[in-house]
């Protein structure tokens, strides 16, 4: 590896109340790839994921151990501006949530809360982010209507562009498209093959064939830990680990 | 500045918080100083259990004893009726009734006492005076009128109690080749039971500290409640009555009257707040 | 007992209920009406005309003060409890009891320690500032609860997406959550609204009972739920007292009708 990686987590622990849900994770995930978390449920990968841009703050009673570092600087420490570091770690949840507002005021949502008033800069973004979820042809005729009144896949869409639209470094992905049907789901994966060009990109996914098709790098996961991460295609075709050879091969989990 | 302005608006938001604290502490602090010295200078024996009540002696007795019977009066009328009439909204009635009678019910709430009280005074004076002889301002009145005023309460509560009872319990006794009725009466109702009697607790706070409707139609004469159809003077209604006028001892002694008042509802709404949460349990 | 025994207790329980309901409309209307007439409605009140006008403006005002202050006091402890404050933190507990102690206490009991504590201690005499105030601490609690539960009712989600996004607590409450959580504000505040029009104990020693429209915050009036008190207790103007029974009524069938409107959205709505 001659990269620095975009993000270096070590020896992460955290803990909701008395229960340790994360055990001493190290990960690194680098720039412009798609690493992807796979595991049984249960076994972390959300609460991992959240970590990367402090969503478990929301948590009560979260305590967290061991560093995150985003371009070589902690993300952990007291002063950072968490709203900075979600600008430049955006995340898509697992169900579609646009806000109960126009899809134009959904997308343009981001960059007002950064700042941006100006009607004609903020059009701007709401087309070029659209397009980059690629779900402009969509919807560019009704950019007024109600962003809950569109179908679940078309909802996702919008969500992406949502996040796209104040312009992250880093997207993180919670099982993107467990609540959608085939055709909306490869759409998304086709999305995720052309953002990677330009965005780093973590995607939980309990489905492995959809890791094996669109991610660079997968990590495993078990009980809190994480049991081996390798390219995609080292671990599909040869795992190191027993743990890894059963769970791809469908033996639990 | 977003960081500064975040914490000013924390610092708001607590504040507004606490309002309701402080208000409930502010009038704690003023009904009981305000009492308690007279009831402890005038013997709390003797005002909690004189009988007499004149412009120099003041015994509430007859208060407590006539809050009580009146509201025990209100909930032996007003409980079968309305528990009967929330098992009809939330079991045997069509939706489209349903969409009539549930805003009824809340207008019902929330129509004024005021506007019960005159109702009564009109209608139900008149029909004790011609029916059973009498003045007509009566116990009988208060509590045929507070038996009506606490019919939302009691099917407000009750009704969503019957609604979350799991559905299994009803289509278990189904099962079973139980009738609907009986399915409802013998499966549904008893298994909402800790819910009703939340609502008949609250139902008992609305009738003991309801006032203005009651100052109306009860007869008022501070002393012994001596039949249905002769007067009645509650707790609440010894405040009303004399307040505009008291001064001095007397004036304390209302307000002491207001401080057993409160004593009363603390002990039913501490009721309610048990219950409330036993079911939650459950 | 048998079951159809019940049942017939049921339907006849049902009947009676709405029975009283709709012959107190009834009658109220019926012996009312006749009596709107254009006298009851001038401006300046007479004991000739018995105008209810002052007192509806009155009323009026009472209303708008006391929401004035207590929206802004409700909705903001609804703030703190659901999206500030740690579920466990004995503060909010205790704002809990205080909140449900509140909605415990009977109108008269207000009424005495409005008295004592606004008119009295603070020297304001029966005015419309004191019994503002008093109403106001007896309608916190309905717009609290309201509050909380229409806070509540809105998710998770949403604010998390917005979080995500980078934006603060205040931009995620003010302009994602609120929007959600209006419509259940608004009915808290709406029923708020009818029980201090319908007020009468709490307001009769600390708004006192002017006959004239209060010419100042700290100048005594009366509501129409007091004018109609007053009326009927004096006997002498009855149909008058049936007549301002009519416009309470009506006012209470608005606002309920409203208030049944914006839930009837609320469950259409959705999320
Ligand atoms: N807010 C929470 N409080 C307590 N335990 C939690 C919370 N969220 C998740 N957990 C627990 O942490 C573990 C990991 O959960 P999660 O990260 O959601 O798993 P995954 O996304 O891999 O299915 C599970 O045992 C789960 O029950
Ligand atoms: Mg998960």
């Amino acid at each position: 590896m001659s990269t620095q990686p975009k993000i270096k987590v070590e020896n992460l622990k955290l803990w909701y109340g008395d229960f340790e849900a994360l055990h001493g994770v190290d990960l690194d995930i680098y720039e412009k790839e798609v690493t992807a978390f796979i595991g049984p449920s249960g076994c972390g990968k959300s609460t991992f994921i959240k970590t990367l841009n402090r969503m478990n703050d929301l948590v009560e009673n979260v305590k967290i151990e061991g560093t995150v570092e985003l371009d070589g600087k902690d993300i952990y420490k007291k002063k950072t501006d968490l709203n900075l570091l979600r600008k430049k770690v955006g995340m898509v949840f697992q169900q579609p949530n646009p806000f109960p507002k126009s899809i134009y005021d959904n997308v343009a949502y981001g960059p007002r809360t950064h700042g941006i008033k100006k009607k004609s800069e903020l059009d701007e973004i709401v087309e070029k982010s659209l397009r980059q979820a690629a779900i402009w042809d969509e919807v560019k005729d009704h950019l007024d209507r109600n962003a809950l009144s569109i179908s679940g896949g078309q909802q996702q869409r919008i969500c992406i562009a949502r996040a796209l639209a104040v312009e992250p470094e880093v997207l993180l992905m919670d099982e993107p498209t467990s609540a959608l049907d085939p055709i909306s789901t490869a759409k998304i994966e086709e999305l995720v093959a052309q953002l990677k060009n330009d965005y780093t990109i973590v995607m939980v996914t309990h489905n492995m064939q959809q890791a094996s098709r669109v991610s660079d790098r997968t990590a495993f996961f078990l009980n809190g830990h994480i049991i081996e991460t390798d390219t995609t295609r080292k671990i599909f075709t040869n795992p190191s680990e027993k743990e890894t050879e059963n769970y791809i091969s469908g033996r639990f989990g | 500045m977003n960081e500064t302005k975040e914490k000013i608006m924390h610092g708001v938001f607590l504040l507004a918080a606490v309002t309701s604290i402080i208000s409930l502490i502010l009038i704690v602090v003023f009904i009981f100083t305000g009492g308690l010295p007279m009831m402890l200078d005038y013997g709390v024996f003797d005002f909690i259990f004189g009988t007499t009540w004149n412009q120099t002696t003041f015994g509430i007795l007859p208060m407590i004893v006539g809050s009580i019977l009146v509201t025990i009066g209100a909930i032996v009328l007003g409980v079968p009726i309305g528990v009967s009439t929330a098992i009809f909204m939330a079991e045997f009635c069509p939706p489209k009734l349903y969409s009539f009678l549930k805003p009824a019910v809340n207008l019902m709430a929330g129509i004024p006492s005021i506007v019960y009280g005159f109702f009564a005074l009109r209608i139900i004076v008149p029909w004790i005076r011609n029916s059973f002889g009498g003045p007509g301002n009566s116990m009988l009145a208060a509590i045929l009128l507070l038996g009506v005023m606490i019919l939302p309460t009691i099917i407000a509560l009750s009704e969503s109690a019957i609604r979350s009872v799991p559905r299994s319990y009803y289509s278990g006794s189904i099962a079973l080749g139980a009738t609907q009725e009986r399915s409802i009466f013998n499966v549904l109702v008893p298994a909402a039971k800790s819910g009703i009697f939340s609502s008949v607790v609250l139902g008992v706070g609305r009738a003991i500290g309801e006032t203005m409707a009651v100052v109306m139609v009860a007869g008022n004469q501070p002393i012994m409640p001596r039949g249905l159809t002769q007067g009645v003077r509650t707790l609440t209604t010894n405040i009303v009555l004399e307040m505009a006028y008291a001064s001095g001892q007397h004036r304390e002694a209302l307000i002491a009257t207001g401080v057993v008042l409160f004593v009363f509802i603390m002990i039913i709404n501490t009721t309610f707040l048990i219950v409330k949460s036993r079911g939650g349990e459950s | 007992m048998s079951s159809k025994l019940l049942k017939g207790l049921v339907y006849a329980s049902t009947l009676f209920t709405f029975g009283i309901l709709g012959y107190l409309i009834f009658y109220i209307l019926f012996n009312g009406v006749a009596y709107l007439t254009p006298s009851l409605f001038e401006w300046e009140y007479s004991t000739d005309n018995v105008s209810l006008m002052p007192a509806l403006i009155t009323t009026l005002y009472v209303v708008l003060g006391t929401l004035l202050i207590a929206t802004p006091i409700g909705v903001f402890t609804g703030f703190y409890l659901v999206d500030y404050a740690n579920r466990n933190n004995p503060v909010v507990k205790a704002i809990s009891i205080a909140t449900d102690t509140l909605a415990g206490i009977p109108s008269i009991i207000y009424g005495l320690f409005g008295f004592l504590f606004f008119v009295v201690y603070l020297e304001w005499q029966f005015s419309l500032a004191a019994g503002i105030f008093t109403v106001t601490i007896m309608s916190l609690p309905v717009i609290i609860r309201a509050t909380e539960e229409a806070l509540i009712a809105s998710g998770m989600s949403i604010r998390q997406a917005s979080y995500a996004l980078g934006a603060g607590k205040l931009r995620t409450l003010f302009n994602v959550v609120l929007p959600v959580a209006m419509p259940g504000i608004l009915s808290g505040v709406i029923l708020a609204t009818g029980k201090i029009i319908g007020e009468t104990a709490a307001l009769i020693f600390t708004l006192g009972t002017a006959t004239q429209l209060p010419q100042s915050l700290f100048a005594s009036g009366r509501t129409l739920s007091l004018h109609m008190y007053i009326l009927s207790n004096e006997g002498l103007h009855v149909n008058e007292a049936y007549a301002t029974a009519v416009v309470l009524l009506v006012f209470v069938i608005l606002i309920n009708g409203l208030s049944t409107l914006i839930s009837k959205r609320l469950s259409r709505g959705g999320k």
